[in-house]
């Protein structure tokens, strides 16, 4: 299968390729790290200081060697010694208090960015999870968010403390004696250049592994949940081809990846190399002529040992940044979304209650003029739903009957705003849904899906989480119009855990269990998208004898495919063409409309027998 | 997002009963499944790193060497220092310029071979990785795919999943940047104690000696960290599954008002995780301090020794510097030694994890020496399939078909009916070859059908399932499926066979629409009917539905049965239905109970008889219009 990128920005932002500057990316941040910042901005002095105290280490050595050793006093030897190993004990200490300093806080902001983003993700409309593959979404929430917080222990804090510590050694190193310091000083600012252009091409090349790695995931994905597809058709050797050739591509940036961290390291290894040999040659000159003391050549090259590793380390966290960079930019791209309640007005104070039975033309569920067409749907198609005007009064029960593919489905999720209308409205007792806030709306319409998904929870739980404050009898009545007694054999009965992480339970059972959810909370409106389909016959006909009682005291909207759905309903309405083409009883429809003949009977001629 | 089966891959309806008794036998004796981590062999990661190794066995010697030369241009330095300070300050002296020259052509070539090296050393040894890497993946998708679909049932896509992605992330992080670091520090430990203990062997003596404490250090780290980074590991795949559980359900979250309870929920994931992930940290902070405590004691320790020898006389000058600057290098690294661990433990972790996936064998394996089918004359109708002596159970025991035989003639269209968990599902897939059987064979042809090679198995038998899974990519490609080589004319043929023809025509790019792209926009009804275009496409001699057109309205469905006179002709098939319209199609129908076949006969007789058929017929009759 060919396995293209999957990430929208290609076709939406992908033309024009925006300038990022990484700083600017990176402090956004800041509101994560703002919680942690005390303990995190501690931790930055703490290190400058343990940083500093290496580079007194080579001046003690420097001082050992030109004073107590040259004058050949064993004795004063005893000091250096003790003055060494202060600093030494001193620095590890230091380094362990900013460790501690951080390490829970770094946990934390990472966990609070994956629970952020989760808890957005949840709350963003359908069309976008339409859009993004969950590959991609999950290698955020991993991946980007474990280089983040790497950028916050190390990066964020060592390009502040190697940077110090360069200065101050540089420092050092020209006041003791200039000529030998500006050699070991400057080879530092091409390095420092060199290294940043190579760093620039390496985070590129990053970013692009990063992307053909969650494409790569996003097969693997596609080749678990599909297996039994690949299993059944023999698939799995071109399947496993199609993979080769993703993680081929993966291998090639890869390794061009590699050749360009190969080259950092070359000039990191040489440059330095070739200043501490210069310095040494100098050096050894300036001793021989009496002009510089041994011990300050020694406590040079130990100096100069000791700012290699801050030297080489600014390269490098560079490079860590603009990955963190591109991170947050991933990041972002998906917490910039904006949630499907962001555009809500908020229903106005003191809204109108609206008398609920009294006016029977208003209440119930009523769809005036509305129009559906999926946001990226190109601009030339028919939308799916052109003006669909449908009432369905209070306490009613509408059955909805069309071709496949004629919308159903879409009209369906556009009750508890699962999807938005683009025009037109729907209301629910005369409240228009729109100046409902979701929560509520959702709370009063119940939603069984033609594809039942269980969650990983009890069974019991999964059937509970229709309603608010439903108890084990609303539990028990749901299991029973549902014909959910299967529940009862588990082996824990409704506390067996099912779903991902439970017993797999069969295509008709979760059915079941969907309904039993739908129904649980008593819900004022229902929305059932053919929830019988997968039902056996005995079955289905006992559900419907349990679902009839439950129809009759809610207002529903059903879609069905078969007739023997149908006659749940008081009303049938015929989606077609977008729009409502004929409602009415089951026999006026069967009498009057050749295409609600066709769709019930599979056949054109056939004549509806009475049955009702 | 929404084109993919929602929820796991759920096992059809005889499950249901059969993994009740089996869940019991697993709780009481732990079953492996329910951990993370698969058993697998002592010693299984470590075999499965060879044998990935093994290959480029010239490759990982060359890379050696070239540390090893790189290392000895490396640690060359300090000895240059040592010979400049001791030898070239005399030399320059009397007026010798020779030594300092050397010693200035020697730093040279040394810093200029050392980059040199390292460059050539990063890019072999990144070649190494990649290939190692690229060989893992592919093992592991293989092998996922080549696990039987009982496996599949038991062990969570998630959890699968992060086996591929995490596990070989972590893998490719200590191959990326921590092999180099642990061969590059062994290798200056070795070459720095050899110099030093050439220069002076007390000196030497006394750094080798500071290796213990480090060792000792190392080691509990090890033992300690192993735990909290296996604990980690456990609790992010934990996370991941949560995570990927809500976005392929958003749907029903959304609807059912599930956000703040998942936020709750993955809250209390993510904060097990935030907890191990900082045990991880802190542990790591007090190996870091640890190491530096021990190398700046060692260096406080051996420096105050050598300057003593330098004053009392015993020591040169220059010998002093060089083990002053070694040590430095010996000991710098140690950090970096941590970071490396840090990745070697999770890396270990995963490894195991992956290597007990790997470990598991299929239950239904390819035949080691692969039968073929006899040929098939052209004008057979279809091939014949006999259940012999056939019993099924689950492996922890809950029977689910009793021990039966069973003859479908070549060509016939067999129809199995009967309740919910009578094991219908459960017969078709021992004829998919999805199980096998516990007992007894099945026969294709007269050939057992685990002697058949998975080509010649797939193109005897399909199977079209409830759930129609489409992968991304094009609706023409996901009815090549069934045939890669197809031609588009083919494609088209199969479509318009089975009445897909029409939606997919109607598509906004008909048949090369990117599923993916408009993902919800395909119903679970036209997905049924490109799983079956898919099937017809494979033109098995044995074709299998199961439950396949339950998700299609009425026209649709009679088109299908329709098409079916056509499509079925020259083919032996086994038609599961809940709906009995299928059945008026059937030659024979089975009527199936408690895993027994308890009628068999022609429609006419079964439901002019008196058993359950008639009964079930009755019924449905009954739902129709």
């Amino acid at each position: 299968m060919a396995t293209t990128s999957e990430r929208p920005r290609d076709q939406e932002s992908g033309a024009a390729p925006r300038r990022r500057s990484a700083t600017r990316s990176l402090l956004r941040l800041w509101p994560y790290v703002r919680p942690v910042r005390a303990r995190l901005f501690t931790a930055v002095p703490v290190a400058i200081v343990a940083s500093c105290l290496g580079l007194a280490i080579p001046l003690v050595l420097k001082w050992m060697v030109d004073g107590p050793v040259a004058d050949r006093d064993p004795g004063g030897v005893w000091l250096g010694g003790a003055v060494l190993l202060a600093l030494g004990v001193a620095e590890a200490g230091l380094f362990g208090v900013r460790r501690w300093l951080v390490a829970r806080p770094l946990a934390s902001v990472e966990a609070e960015m994956r629970a952020g983003l989760y808890r957005h993700l949840q709350r963003l409309p359908l069309s976008f999870h339409d859009r993004w593959a969950s590959g991609q979404l999950l290698s955020r929430a991993t991946t980007d968010l474990m280089l983040l917080r790497m950028f916050l222990a190390f990066p964020l804090t060592f390009l502040v403390v190697n940077g110090v510590t360069v200065l101050a050694g540089f420092a050092l190193l020209l006041s003791q004696e200039w000529t030998l310091g500006l050699v070991l000083v400057v080879p530092a600012v091409p390095l420092v250049i060199l290294c940043s252009y190579f760093e620039k091409r390496y985070s590129t090349v990053a970013r692009a592994v990063q992307d053909q790695t969650g494409d790569l995931t996003t097969v693997v994905e596609e080749g678990v949940l599909g297996v039994r597809i690949v299993k059944g058709f023999g698939r799995h050797r071109s399947q496993a081809r199609a993979f080769r050739a993703l993680s081929l591509g993966v291998r090639s940036t890869e390794l061009r990846k590699a050749g360009l961290l190969a080259a950092i390291w070359a000039l990191i290894m040489t440059l330095p190399e070739l200043a501490i040999g210069a310095a040494l040659m100098l050096g050894t000159v300036q001793v021989a002529d009496g002009e510089l003391s041994a011990g300050t050549l020694v406590a040079f090259l130990s100096t100069a040992l000791t700012l290699r590793w801050p030297v080489e380390s600014l390269g490098f966290l560079l490079a860590m940044s603009q990955d963190a960079a591109t991170a947050t930019d991933r990041y972002f791209e998906v917490m910039d979304e904006v949630p499907a309640a962001a555009g809500d007005r908020p229903a106005p104070a003191g809204a109108p209650v609206v008398p609920r039975q009294r006016d029977q033309s208003r209440g119930g569920l009523r769809f005036e003029g509305v129009e559906f067409r999926f946001a990226d749907a190109p601009a030339d198609a028919p939308p799916v739903l052109r003006g669909v005007d449908l009432h369905i009064r209070p306490g009613e029960t509408m059955a909805l009957v069309g071709a496949t593919g004629s919308g159903k489905t879409t009209l369906t999720a556009l009750v508890p705003r699962l999807q938005e209308p683009t025009r037109g409205r729907i209301t629910l007792d005369g409240r228009d849904i729109t100046a409902l806030p979701r929560e509520e709306l959702r709370a009063l319409v119940a939603v069984a899906f033609e594809e039942p998904t269980l969650f990983s929870a009890t069974a019991g739980e999964n059937v509970l989480m229709g309603a608010d404050g439903a108890d084990r009898a609303d539990l028990l009545r749901a299991l029973e119009v549902a014909q959910a007694g299967f529940v009862h054999a588990l082996p824990e009965g409704d506390r067996t855990q099912v779903g991902e992480q439970g017993l797999s339970l069969s295509g008709g059972q979760r059915q079941r269990l969907a309904l039993a959810r739908a129904v649980v909370g008593r819900p004022r409106f229902l929305v059932l998208d053919d929830p019988l389909s997968a039902l056996d016959v005995h079955t289905e006909a006992l559900v419907e004898a349990a679902l009839r009682q439950v129809l009759a005291t809610t207002t529903a909207l059903v879609v069905a495919h078969r007739p023997s759905t149908v006659l749940l309903a008081d009303r049938v309405a015929l989606l077609s063409g977008g729009r409502i083409t004929a409602v009415g009883t089951h026999q006026q429809l069967l009498r009057d409309s050749a295409e609600y003949r066709q769709l019930m009977s599979g056949d054109e001629s056939a004549e509806g027998e009475e049955r009702r | 997002m929404t084109t993919t089966a929602t929820g796991p891959p759920a096992a059809e309806d005889e499950e249901g009963g059969g993994r009740t008794a089996a869940g019991d036998g697993d709780r009481a004796g732990g079953d492996p499944f329910d951990h993370d981590v698969l058993p697998a062999p002592k010693g299984a990661s470590f075999a499965l790193l060879r044998s990935l190794l093994s290959p480029y066995r010239p490759r990982v010697w060359l890379t050696t060497l070239l540390l090893l030369l790189q290392q000895a241009a490396v640690q060359a330095g300090p000895l240059l220092v040592a010979y400049a300070i001791d030898r070239a300050v005399p030399a320059f002296r009397d007026g010798d310029r020779g030594p300092l020259i050397a010693v200035g052509a020697g730093y040279l070539g040394c810093a200029l071979a050392s980059g040199a090296l390292q460059y050539a050393f990063i890019r072999s040894s990144a070649r190494i990785s990649q290939d190692v890497l690229l060989e893992l993946r592919g093992r592991i998708f293989r092998h996922a795919q080549a696990l039987s679909v009982d496996f599949h049932e038991r062990y969570t896509s998630g959890r699968l999943i992060s086996r591929a992605t995490t596990d070989v992330e972590s893998l490719r992080e200590l191959l990326n940047e921590g092999l180099e670091e642990l061969l590059g520090v062994a290798m200056a430990a070795v070459y720095i104690s050899a110099t030093l203990l050439y220069l002076d062997w007390g000196l030497g003596g006394a750094a080798v000696l500071s290796f213990w404490p480090l060792y000792l250090l190392i080691r509990s780290f090890q033992r300690r960290s192993m735990r909290v980074y296996r604990k980690r590991s456990t609790a992010i795949a934990a996370v991941i599954v949560a995570f990927t559980e809500t976005m392929n359900g958003i749907r029903p979250v959304q609807a059912f008002r599930r956000e703040r309870a998942n936020d709750a929920r993955f809250r209390e994931l993510n904060d097990r995780h935030e907890q191990s992930n900082g045990d991880a940290i802190l542990e790591m902070a007090r190996y870091v301090v640890g190491s530096r405590l021990v190398a700046n004691t060692a260096v406080a320790a051996i420096v105050l020794w050598g300057a003593y020898r330098v004053a009392s006389g015993g020591l040169a000058l220059g010998v002093l510097a060089a083990a002053a600057l070694y040590l430095r290098r010996l000991y710098d690294p140690i950090d970096r030694l941590g970071m490396f661990l840090n990745s070697y433990q999770s890396a270990a972790a995963s490894l195991e994890k992956i290597a007990g996936l790997l470990a598991q064998r299929p239950s239904v394996p390819e035949p080691a020496e692969p039968l073929p089918l006899p040929p098939r004359p052209v004008e057979a109708p279809g091939r014949e399939v006999v259940f012999e002596e056939v019993r099924f159970a689950y492996r922890t025991g809950g029977e689910v078909l009793p021990r039966f035989r069973l003859t479908l003639p070549a060509g016939q269209t067999v129809a199995v009916v009967g309740a919910t968990g009578a094991g219908k599902s459960t017969l078709a897939k021992l004829l998919a070859r999805f199980y096998d059987p516990t007992e007894g064979r099945v026969l294709l042809d007269g050939v057992d059908l685990r002697a058949l090679a998975t080509p010649d198995l797939r193109r005897g038998v399909v199977m079209v399932t409830q759930e129609a899974f489409l992968f991304s990519g094009t609706v023409a490609d996901n009815i090549a499926i069934g045939r890669p080589d197809a031609t588009r004319e083919e494609v088209e043929r199969a479509a318009r066979a089975i009445g897909a023809h029409d939606f997919i025509a109607a598509l906004p790019d008909g048949y090369d629409t990117d599923v993916r792209k408009r993902g919800g926009r395909i119903s679970a009804g036209q997905r049924q009917l490109v799983a079956f275009a898919r099937a017809l496409l494979a033109d098995p001699s044995v074709l299998i539905l199961d439950e396949a057109t339950s998700s299609l309205d009425i026209p649709g469905e009679r088109a299908v049965q329709r098409a079916m006179d056509t499509v079925l002709r020259g083919r032996t098939a086994v038609v599961i239905a809940h709906r009995l319209s299928t059945v008026e199609i059937a030659d024979r129908v089975l009527v199936m109970d408690g895993g027994r076949i308890v009628e068999d006969g022609t429609p006419g007789e079964l439901v002019s008889g008196e058993g359950r058929f008639a009964a079930l017929h009755q019924a449905w009759r009954d739902s129709l219009v």
